[in-house]
């Protein structure tokens, strides 16, 4: 979406234009870099907290791993923009895959 | 559009990565490459969980006797600040700026050793000061198993983005190899979406009990 190309006709205010998209969408990665170095502080200050039960800190730090895994996926892979039907098709197919794995893991092995 | 072809800023494309019909199917075949590993790496976080703290006798250290908060901490602040490095290497890219996509690749390049120097020290500790090794325990085999794979895929992705910049040092950009450094760029986020992972079900679970 951010970087799809204008045509105007004059390549000059095109790249004028490409430019300021970019720089644009650069400023937003940059948010989204502060956003996860928070999360991740977030994520670690509840791990180190005695007062939390595990019962709290487990979901809560795993909710925040997605959180940032999105972010990631979505700003700094780009999936945010036009042309990645098929790439979030493959990779929600291994997410689904993984998810499954890993519920098999975690209920059908036992010592 | 030929994929050799001399470019200008001006005639540089706005998605540089899916000009040609090989970057469109190396775009698409590196994302469907992405969504095995997702597989790959959800398998071993499964035996890593199916196996956590399973050691056969009790005075073998457990993970909240092994990992500590700074550590983990610092490696993940270097692996989350390299892959910002390596956004605005493609930001250059897209610019059609090779000198500052290099320069900011080269940076991706040094927290990534960096990274995988901290890793190194850090199973050299737990070998030496807590005798968890890979053939120690069942716990042992799968913590070394997860972790050590994804320091191999640091190690992979290292290789191969200081290759490209070293063969294409004195070509500068073009449509050829635009999409082999965007490739890359996505590799390496990848790298740290794992991590992610791996600092929160491993570390941070781990010394939470």
């Amino acid at each position: 979406m951010a970087n799809q190309q204008p045509n105007s006709g004059n390549p000059r205010v095109d790249i004028e234009y490409r430019r300021k998209k970019s720089a644009e969408e650069m400023k937003h990665q940059v948010i989204t870099f502060a956003l996860m170095i928070f999360l991740t502080i977030v994520a670690f200050v509840a791990a180190g907290y005695e007062g939390f039960s595990g019962w709290f800190i487990v979901p809560f730090i795993l909710i925040l791993a997605i959180v940032q895994v999105i972010f990631q996926l979505y700003y700094f892979m780009h999936m945010s923009h036009k042309g990645h039907e098929a790439p979030a098709l493959f990779l929600y197919s291994g997410a689904l895959v993984g998810f499954i794995t890993i519920i098999a893991f975690l209920t059908v092995i036992w010592w | 559009m030929a994929a050799e072809q001399k470019m200008t800023y001006e005639t540089w494309p706005a998605s540089p990565e899916k000009q040609t019909l090989e970057a469109k199917n190396k775009f698409l075949g590196f994302w469907f490459f992405l969504g095995g590993e997702t597989v790959l790496f959800a398998s071993l976080f499964a035996t890593y969980l199916a196996l956590k703290d399973k050691v056969p006798s009790s005075d073998m250290a457990l993970a909240k006797d092994l990992f500590e908060i700074p550590l983990a901490f610092i490696m993940t602040m270097l692996l989350l600040t390299s892959s910002l490095t390596s956004v605005y290497a493609m930001y250059h890219m897209k610019n059609f700026n090779f000198k500052k996509m290099q320069l900011w690749l080269g940076i991706t390049v040094l927290l990534g050793l960096g990274f995988l120097g901290l890793e190194i020290y850090e199973f050299n500790h737990y070998v030496h000061e807590f005798h968890h090794s890979f053939t120690s325990s069942a716990f042992g085999s799968a913590f070394y198993t997860l972790v050590g794979f994804h320091g191999g895929h640091v190690a992979f992705g290292l290789l191969w983005i200081t290759t490209l910049m070293i063969r294409n040092s004195k070509r500068g950009l073009n449509l050829y190899n635009a999409p082999k450094f965007y490739v890359a760029s996505l590799y390496w986020h990848f790298i740290d979406v794992v991590w992610v992972f791996i600092f929160t079900v491993v570390y941070l679970m781990g010394m939470v009990g």
